[in-house]
């Protein structure tokens, strides 16, 4: 009897614990070979064949497609430079300066990898396109209601994503020190 | 106190397996990867061009809104596969993926230095059986090895601002993947 109720207990145990920590990696998502400058993260590797095996369990799982290391570099951010959560009710400024690379594009998913919907048909910018002043600088303006300048909307959701990715560069998995990668500050300026 | 503590012990090391294995299973299990959502919408060996992303629809998550995109939906049972895609005038990429979304390997325009991308691509088998001749006096041929037998191109041309979205979907219209059959 007391043979019997271990071994269930303990199985019980052992499943919860098991998926738990798969639900967990696959959500959350895991730090192997991550390479993070400021709140950007990028997995070089999951471009190549030396991904590791939690990468390709989740992109599996999501359906999409990783950017090839010779095509290019994905920077993500779920926070700002605080740590903070990005909050699509709240207003962002993201400044500074990029990494080396002929193009760069930054888009705003929402957590699931959608674009969102907004009045303007913005869902971000790329190097050729966006507002510079005179010295070639950029700030851009991430937040729910219209701004001057380069404004990319939030569409007012609970939270969402930054992109920032980085095409023809010489930034990958050889990459160590934020000196090489310099990622744009991502400051929070108040919520609406 | 042992013997429960003993119970704990083996319910973690089993939980570990558990974890474990079904990490390595997801890529076999997936119902949603980026091939079988592809499969639908896209003819093998042919290249198509993709739906750009929009909110209310993607095919895949996190698509670069700012490229045109196309894909050839790759079986080398037949024979290799041959891929010409002539390069867009901002920045056009060839990513090469396996049944699983592995990208194996992927080139740019600059890298590949002409006004086309050219490509062979084949299985490890089929490369083994390339005449050698062949393989030495075309230098410039630049030949890729699958690692599976079925996978994906994705050809992605940069529309470097709204505008010039029709000028790279236009580059990717001229692209086009075809199986070469054996001499």
């Amino acid at each position: 009897m007391r043979l019997l109720f271990g071994s269930c207990f303990t199985l019980l145990i052992a499943a919860a614990i098991g998926l738990g920590a798969t639900w967990l990696t696959l959500t959350r998502g895991v730090a192997f070979g991550s390479l993070t400058i400021g709140a950007w993260t990028a997995w070089p590797k999951s471009g190549s064949v030396d991904i590791d095996p939690y990468a390709r369990a989740s992109i599996a799982r999501s359906g999409e497609l990783p950017t090839g290391t010779g095509d290019g570099v994905a920077f993500y951010a779920h926070t700002d430079d605080a740590g903070k959560n990005f909050d699509g009710r709240c207003s962002f400024t993201i400044s500074g300066m990029t990494p080396a690379a002929r193009y760069w594009t930054v888009t705003l998913y929402d957590p699931d990898g959608r674009l969102v919907a907004n009045a303007i048909d913005r869902h971000g910018f790329t190097s050729e396109e966006i507002v510079r002043d005179n010295d070639g600088r950029f700030a851009i303006t991430v937040a729910p209601l219209a701004r001057p300048g380069n404004w990319l909307p939030t569409g007012g959701i609970e939270q969402f994503v930054l992109v920032w990715r980085l095409y023809d560069t010489p930034i990958g998995v050889a990459t160590r020190t934020t000196k090489e990668g310099p990622m744009p500050a991502i400051v929070r300026k108040g919520c609406s | 106190m042992i013997r429960a503590l003993m119970w704990i012990l083996a319910a973690i090391l089993l939980g570990g397996i558990v974890h474990l294995s079904t990490v390595l299973a997801m890529p076999q299990a997936a119902k949603q990867d980026a091939y079988l959502r592809l499969m639908p919408l896209t003819p093998v060996n042919t290249v198509v061009p993709l739906a750009a992303p929009t909110a209310e629809r993607a095919i895949m998550p996190f698509m670069d809104p700012a490229f045109a995109a196309a894909v050839c939906r790759y079986d080398l049972t037949g024979g290799s596969l041959k891929l010409i895609a002539p390069v867009s005038q901002a920045y056009t990429s060839v990513t090469f993926y396996t049944r699983k979304s592995v990208a194996y390997y992927a080139i740019n325009d600059r890298a590949a230095g002409r006004r086309t991308i050219e490509l062979d691509l084949m299985t490890p088998q089929q490369h083994a059986e390339v005449p050698e001749e062949e393989d030495v006096t075309a230098a410039d041929r630049l030949i890729i090895e699958s690692p599976s037998t079925m996978g994906l191109i994705v050809l992605r041309a940069l529309a470097p601002e709204p505008g010039l979205m029709a000028t790279a979907r236009g580059a990717l219209a001229r692209a086009t993947c075809s199986i070469q059959p054996a001499q």
